[in-house]
């Protein structure tokens, strides 16, 4: 089915001079899209010529609509010679063909020579008319949605998950055709970035598709990457999360939230909790039952789903939930046989996973199942008395009938689909994540071979071929590559008891013809509420409320369950503890872990380390603030070639990945915490070294026991000179632990030993309890004595490792008063974000001498990381105070001894008075931001599993959502699965090498009742006072982050992914290297804010710099650099300029509210 | 080993206002950075030299990347390649044209031309002015002057709609464009005691009551250029010294109110003639463009000089110049009493503004 673009030319501005003689440009214009030019007349003898040309109508397939970009050339007229090129604007449409994004393109926009950079603006309007295709078999997938965003958009409620969706588009690169050789450099950089608009729009497609065919609307986390694989070929791979979204409509009359107050939600002991109702009210607390009914006044089939809470839909769904826990039990090792006969794959299990033997029980599970089921029921009819007493409760019975059959058809579909049950998502709605297992990783080390090439010397046009089409089987191969890596990641996930991964990411590093595939994620076990349709919210609602003392915790019988509540389908009993508690077998533990009864609610267990890749979880409850963990390191390694070079490298891989990890554990204990949020390790190989960076936010979970100090031994103790270097070293390392605390204000609170009805710890625990408590009074300068050797994490000083280890450790400067960082979306404790926020992207490239040792190579690397931070730190003191918020650091070997460093991040002022408000009651901070959250987000669903939800007994009247997941990573042991056989003794060594100390404290979650939305009001109506007037070019914000702090969003526009390419042959001339990039990437920011503009937004959020490969000849004078951004485009409005009557109440939700309040 | 490239790029440009300063000034890098360290840079973020080098060569290439947009200040609050806010904007613009009136004094009634320029080096190392900066500075002169140039319309508010300068700057640069354009002497050793201050007010006052755009606002041309008609008519102020009677009554006039009021009277009774000859004649040449570009030359030594050597204070000349040209109003055979008016109103605060040491 057709659709019709049509663009208009307005005016220029700015143009460059083309004609030397009358310092004047003779400029018109061609538009193109497909293979249909216009051009415009010529406007003679102007810098800004005023065009106001026809409309230019095209009338394409919306296949072509989706795939091409519109593009625009601006050229300088010749009567003589051909005429020149000023420079091009693509335009991407795609966000015109979702009707609820944008609805037209106008603006000025960068007309941009890969040469040249920018050379003046184009004032241009683009719209275009879609019939729509109903064809089942139509190849066009318009409509879906796309966002950036790794959790639920701000506007938007997830009606239902579908899962995970990934393609992957494969072309030869047009820098390594043999035209190249003939043609400008200009020529072959325009192809470049048409290709990859081309491959990106078609790839966009596919996925969108996959989503239609999983009934989805929409693709949450999208992840798009670039692999330049050189000589064989061009890959853009993307992955995502399948959903189906609604809009938050704005419509709703607020008055339905008031009879709320009758519900039970009243007794709730939230503070702030109520009040917040009148003013955001469909994202407020309480009135769920209410809120299904005005649903359904608006949209009747989203209503269905979400009436159909009756007891029967939940029986229903049940056996399909058993489905998914028996996953397709998959041979837990899939072939290592690889298209090469020489690629390794070494994966990796983060946690560990030295025993395969995983006890997915499925019996156990249907049995709990039914033992919450019942208790479901019986809140169902709570819920319909409750609906019914606001007078439409009754319809909603009636009409669950035939929805329910949709609904199940729906979910099982999904189901079989959900071959991958991954999600890139990093931040959940409160309620989705019960249990975290830990980091699953995989690598994979692989040879590209020359990409099948049989146009090779022929000119073939760029337009994409399908698959099918391709004769080689390379898209099968790469798919196969990943379908491997996927696959190993499935298993380890399952080896922890988990059916489900989140916070998952894949990526690749090049050197030459080696290829290293990564995929990681975090092990989790998702509530089943989600994957229910309709009913969950309500139910979820109804177990928050104290009134749900239908108190399961009697029911459940302990001794029959036991496996089963560490499996994790225990209700979670505390909201901010729950996803820590481990979800798999205590007695069958996967990996050698330290399990500790929970610090919160004592009941369940949890490990001594957490790690993951997924953001802190808003209700989490954190014990100070966190900061920024960096394990770096740098490895020499011999030149090779092929094959010897693929065994070189993945023979290294554990090494390094060991080391790393070793590093972090050890950072984080220096800085007194136990868990690390928002994990990512990258690895990139360069010809004669590999780097490995992983960066993670550290924090101090209150439900997991305090970490240990770290031990220094020796192993020579006769000599004394040798001892005392030792003491001075343990005493050192001990002031920092203790500086560390005060720096991040962790003190735990004092252990409360009562806690009615918890289950009497064993006695070993009790013991630790009791010695912790005695500690607490003087914690601080105790902290080296109290641990016994066997239990403090020991690093033995004989070995030079741990020396460099120990150097490491205290090279790390602390960040200077005033700042704070992390790489995840927020700082745990700080809430009063001011409007002040600073987008920022640095580069640093550093060369190296040659002939370094790895020592030498590991100390400049870490310096060279340490001083960018430094720098970043000085750059922004004009902000202070302030937090460095989603630092994310790439790092690449772009040549033989250059290591080149890319930090894209988000400096956020906050205010500093209530920061030390915020400090006493950050817990409590955390929770109103948690009830927000929890709001905004009920509604989302996902057909998953069934676990029935279940009221939570006592310790939850707090009203928070029973979000949990158990976090583990016993970091210390690591488990190269795939190298089990080869190198089972040597784990065993390194597992003896690790130990963990942990201290008892425990934070009740009795303060948290005290909590006020005071502080945030204030802060509010200070930010107000902060926008600055605009200027004649609208002021477009940009965030890694996905909210902008004092905002909120109205609308997402669509999705920017924007690819450029620039080269110079003047590099002295352009300020050199540093001068080159730096006009680059502010060209590049220039162009997103533009094209934002015209979309009509003033943000971009969840942006980031996906690639940037530099590369440089100075003998030559040469420099080329692409760049490939990506983010949402939105429409914000201060929240100021919202408010209304109902400040106060609002005022909890602040940034992280997604309220009514719509377009 | 060393830092192969460093950039750092903010969404909203990164711009601090020292360093900047330091970058118009003219330093180097390296001299930046010690002036900074000097400056206790290293107390703040407990940063260390590597970092302030860092920062400051960041900065530096930022401001020279800015330096294109605010050679037209217009361009800077359309393009699109800096997010910069509305208030640093101004701040930008406004400290990149400021100029040191050292300089400017040097450069003031000269030929804005090349042949100046390759002078820069000198007037640099007698100022003590970074060569950098004086080129910078020479340059927005010309820059300004060309654009002004060939505007229509009153010089200051061209000046500050082009270049978006605050109006004191913007009349600043408006003596510099009326002088370059009139070429007026400023440079003879007798001249040296005025300041840029000195001149741009006098230039400001010509610019108000001589020139073409202060009498009529039609806007026909650049009204630095000053009224023909005003200058020619300027000849028949001679009768005030050539016609003996009309001399005398003036003379008895002016004497008659400043007696006991002036400690010079008697130096002045007896010089009235030499005093409004001197004034008279000065009057009646500026129609010969030499003459006129001598103005300032003359009125220091026909009038200033000889009155500071009799010593006359600031006080006396100011009484007698405010009697010397009012009483002519009750000189019944004048009748050139508004060219009289618009001559002397600029020739008295010129005189008033000059009369120091």
């Amino acid at each position: 089915m057709p659709g019709k673009l049509k663009a208009k030319i307005v005016a220029g501005r700015h143009l460059p001079i083309m004609d030397r003689a009358s310092d004047l440009t003779d400029a018109f214009v061609e538009v193109k899209f497909g293979n249909t030019t216009f051009k415009t007349d010529v406007y003679p003898k102007s810098l800004n010529p005023q065009w106001n040309s026809e409309w230019f109508k095209f009338e394409v397939d919306d296949e072509d609509l989706q795939d091409e970009p519109l593009q625009i050339t601006v050229l300088d007229h010749d009567t003589y010679s051909a005429n020149d090129a000023i420079g091009k604007v693509y335009i991407d449409i795609d966000p015109l063909l979702c009707s609820e994004a944008a609805t037209v393109i106008s603006g000025w926009l960068p007309i941009y020579d890969t040469i040249h950079g920018i050379r003046g603006e184009i004032n241009v309007l683009v719209k275009v008319d879609l019939f729509n295709d109903l064809n089942r078999f139509r190849q066009s997938s318009c409509g879906v949605k796309f966002f950036c965003t790794t959790s639920i958009p701000r506007c938007y409620r997830a009606v239902m998950v579908h899962g995970f969706v990934e393609e992957l588009v494969v072309n030869e690169d047009p820098e390594y055709q043999w035209i190249d050789r003939i043609r400008t450099p200009r020529a072959s950089n325009e192809a470049r970035q048409r290709l990859i608009f081309l491959m990106s729009g078609e790839l966009q497609r596919k996925i969108g598709l996959k989503v239609l065919e999983m009934g989805g609307n929409a693709v949450v986390g999208y992840l798009q990457c670039f692999d330049l694989e050189g000589e064989s070929g061009l890959v853009v791979r993307a992955i995502g999360t399948a959903c189906t979204l609604e809009k938050i409509s704005s419509t709703l009359p607020a008055t339905a939230t008031h009879p709320s107050n009758s519900s039970p939600s009243k007794d709730m002991k939230e503070p702030g909790f109520g009040e917040e109702a009148p003013g955001v009210p469909l994202s407020s607390g309480p009135p769920t039952p209410l809120r299904a009914q005005t649903f359904s006044s608006f949209s009747p089939s989203k209503s269905y789903s979400r009436q159909s809470s009756s007891s029967d839909t939940e029986l229903s769904l049940t056996p399909k939930t058993v489905g998914i826990f028996l996953f397709p039990s998959t041979p837990t090792l899939e072939s290592e046989s690889s298209p090469l006969p020489s690629a390794h794959l070494p994966r990796h299990l983060w946690p560990g996973m030295a025993s395969r033997s995983t006890t997915p029980p499925p019996l156990r599970l249907s049995k709990s199942d039914t033992a919450i089921l019942r208790k479901s029921v019986s809140f169902s009819e709570e819920l319909l008395l409750a609906a019914s007493g606001m007078g439409s409760g009754g319809s909603a019975g009636k009409e669950a009938g035939p929805l329910k059959a949709l609904l199940r058809q729906q979910t099982q579909s999904a189901l079989e689909q959900r071959e991958y049950p991954f999600f890139p998502l990093t931040a959940f709605p409160p309620g989705f994540l019960l249990h975290v297992g830990g980091v699953v990783s995989a690598r994979s080390v692989k040879l590209l071979d020359r990409i099948h090439n049989p146009a090779l010397g022929n000119t073939r046009s760029y337009k994409l071929l399908d698959w099918n089409s391709f004769t080689a089987d390379e898209p099968e191969t790469r798919d196969a590559w990943w379908e491997e890596i996927r696959q190993e990641i499935k298993s380890h996930a399952k080896a922890l008891g988990c059916q489900a991964v989140v916070g998952y990411s894949e990526s690749t590093s090049i050197c030459e013809e080696v290829c290293i595939l990564s995929a990681s994620g975090t092990a989790a076990i998702l509530s089943s509420r989600f994957m229910q349709d309709g009913p969950l919210d309500t139910e979820h609602r109804l177990s928050r409320q104290p009134l749900c003392v239908f108190s399961t915790g009697s029911e459940r019988v302990e001794g029959d369950m036991g496996s089963s509540a560490s499996l994790g389908f225990e209700e979670v009993v505390s909201p901010g503890c729950g996803f820590c508690h481990i979800p798999y077998d205590e007695l069958n533990i996967p990996f050698p872990a330290q399990l500790t009864y929970c610090y919160c609610c004592r009941r369940y267990k949890v490990p001594d380390v957490l790690f993951t890749t997924i953001d802190l979880p808003t209700e989490a409850n954190v014990t100070g603030k966190g900061c920024l963990i960096q394990a770096r390191l740098c490895r020499t390694k011999k030149k090779a070639q092929g094959e010897g070079n693929a065994t070189v490298i993945s023979n290294l891989l554990p090494f390094l990945e060991y080391e790393l990890h070793t590093q972090l554990m050890n950072k984080l204990k220096l800085r007194g915490m136990n868990a690390l949020f928002g994990l990512r390790i990258q690895i990139s190989i360069g010809e004669t070294m590999l780097l490995g960076l992983a960066s993670a936010t550290g924090v101090y979970l209150t439900a997991l026991p305090s970490p240990g100090g770290i031990q220094i031994a020796g192993k020579t103790p006769s000599d004394i000179t040798y001892e005392q270097h030792i003491s001075n070293m343990q005493k050192k390392i001990n002031d920092t632990i203790a500086k560390n605390k005060e720096l991040y204000e962790i003190n735990p609170p004092e252990v409360v030993e009562e806690i009615i009805g918890s289950p009497i710890p064993e006695p070993r625990q009790r013991s630790r309890l009791f010695r912790s408590q005695s500690e607490s009074s003087d914690e601080v300068s105790e902290l080296d004595l109290s641990h016994g050797k066997k239990d403090a994490f020991v690093l033995e000083i004989d070995d030079t490792d741990a020396v460099e280890d120990i150097h490491a450790l205290l090279t790390d400067f602390p960040t200077p008063a005033g700042f704070y960082s992390c790489n995840t979306e927020i700082m745990p404790g700080i809430q009063n974000w001011t409007s002040a926020i600073q987008m920022f992207t640095s580069v640093r490239v550093f060369r190296l001498n040659a002939s370094l040792t790895s020592q030498g190579l590991n100390k400049i690397f870490s310096d060279l990381c340490e001083n960018l931070l430094k720098s970043l730190y000085f750059k922004l003191r004009s902000m202070v105070p302030c937090c460095l918020c989603h630092l994310n650091f790439t790092v690449a070997i772009p040549e033989d001894e250059l290591i080149q460093v890319a930090v894209t991040a988000v400096a956020m002022s906050f205010d500093k008075e209530q920061l030390l408000e915020n400090g006493k009651q950050s817990g409590e901070k955390t929770l109103i931001k948690a009830i927000t959250e929890n709001d905004e987000q009920l509604q989302f669903n996902l057909e998953l599993n069934a676990e029935t939800p279940s009221p939570n007994p006592l310790s939850s009247p707090k009203g928070l959502s029973e979000v949990g997941s158990h976090l583990s990573a016993r970091a210390l042991s690591v488990d190269y699965s795939s190298f089990a056989d080869r190198c089972s003794s040597w784990i065993e060594q390194l597992k003896l090498k690790a130990h963990t100390i942990r201290r008892g404290s425990v934070k009740t979650t009795s303060s948290m009742e005290k909590a006020s939305p005071l502080p945030e009001g204030r802060s509010r109506s200070l930010r107000s006072n902060r926008s600055y007037s605009g200027s004649s070019v609208a002021v477009v914000k940009m965030t890694p982050l996905s909210f902008i702090p004092g905002a909120k969003i109205i609308k997402y526009l669509g999705i920017i992914n924007m690819f450029f390419i620039r080269e110079t042959t003047s590099l002295r001339e352009e300020g050199g290297v540093s001068g080159f990039l730096h006009t680059f990437i502010a060209e590049v920011f220039a162009m997103v804010r533009a094209h934002v503009a015209a979309l009509g937004g003033n943000a971009v959020v969840s942006y980031s710099m996906k690639e940037c490969v530099f590369m440089e000849n100075p003998n030559k004078n040469q420099a080329q650099c692409l760049i490939n951004v990506s983010g949402d485009a939105v429409i914000f409005v201060r929240e100021s300029e919202l408010e209304s009557t109902s400040v106060q109440t609002q005022s909890a939700t602040t940034h992280t509210s997604n309220g009514a309040e719509g377009t | 080993m060393s830092t192969e490239l460093d950039v750092f790029v903010g969404n909203t440009t990164v711009l601090d206002e020292d360093v900047y300063q330091l970058w118009l000034d003219g330093h180097t890098v390296s001299n930046a950075v010690r002036i900074r360290m000097e400056a206790g840079a290293l107390q703040e973020c407990e940063a260390n030299a590597e970092v302030l080098h860092s920062d400051t060569m960041d900065q530096f290439r930022t401001f020279q990347m800015c330096e294109r947009l605010l050679q037209s200040p217009s361009k800077v609050a359309n393009q699109l390649l800096f997010q910069i806010p509305p208030h640093r904007q101004t701040m930008l613009i406004e400290r990149y044209y400021e100029f040191d009136s050292v300089f400017a004094r040097e450069v003031l009634g000269k030929k804005l031309s090349k042949g100046t320029k390759k002078d820069l080096d000198d007037i640099s190392s007698k100022t003590g002015i970074a060569l950098k900066c004086c080129r910078r500075q020479f340059d927005n002169f010309k820059h300004v002057f060309k654009v002004v140039e060939e505007l229509k319309g009153p010089l200051v508010e061209n000046i500050q709609r082009h270049f978006l300068l605050s109006d004191v700057l913007a009349r600043d640069y408006a003596a510099i464009v009326f002088f370059a354009n009139s070429r007026f002497e400023t440079g003879k050793r007798k001249l040296q005691y005025l300041s840029f201050q000195d001149f741009a007010f006098c230039a400001g006052q010509l610019i108000s009551y001589w020139t073409v755009g202060a009498v009529n606002n039609v806007m026909e041309d650049l009204d630095v250029d000053l009224e023909k008609e005003f200058l020619h008519d300027l000849k028949d102020l001679k009768v005030l010294v050539n016609d003996k009677d009309m001399l005398d009554q003036h003379k008895s006039l002016v004497c008659a109110q400043l007696r006991g009021k002036i400690k010079v009277f008697s130096e002045m009774e007896a010089s009235f003639k030499n005093l409004s000859r001197a004034l008279v004649n000065i009057a009646s040449k500026l129609t010969h463009t030499k003459d006129f570009r001598d103005l300032f030359i003359d009125l220091v030594e026909k009038f200033i000089e000889p009155r500071r050597s009799d010593k006359w204070t600031i006080g006396d000349l100011r009484l007698f110049l405010k009697h010397y040209s009012s009483s002519v109003h009750t000189l019944e055979a004048f009748r050139h009493q508004v060219i009289w008016d618009r001559y002397m109103g600029v020739i008295k605060s010129c005189i008033l503004k000059m009369y120091h040491d």
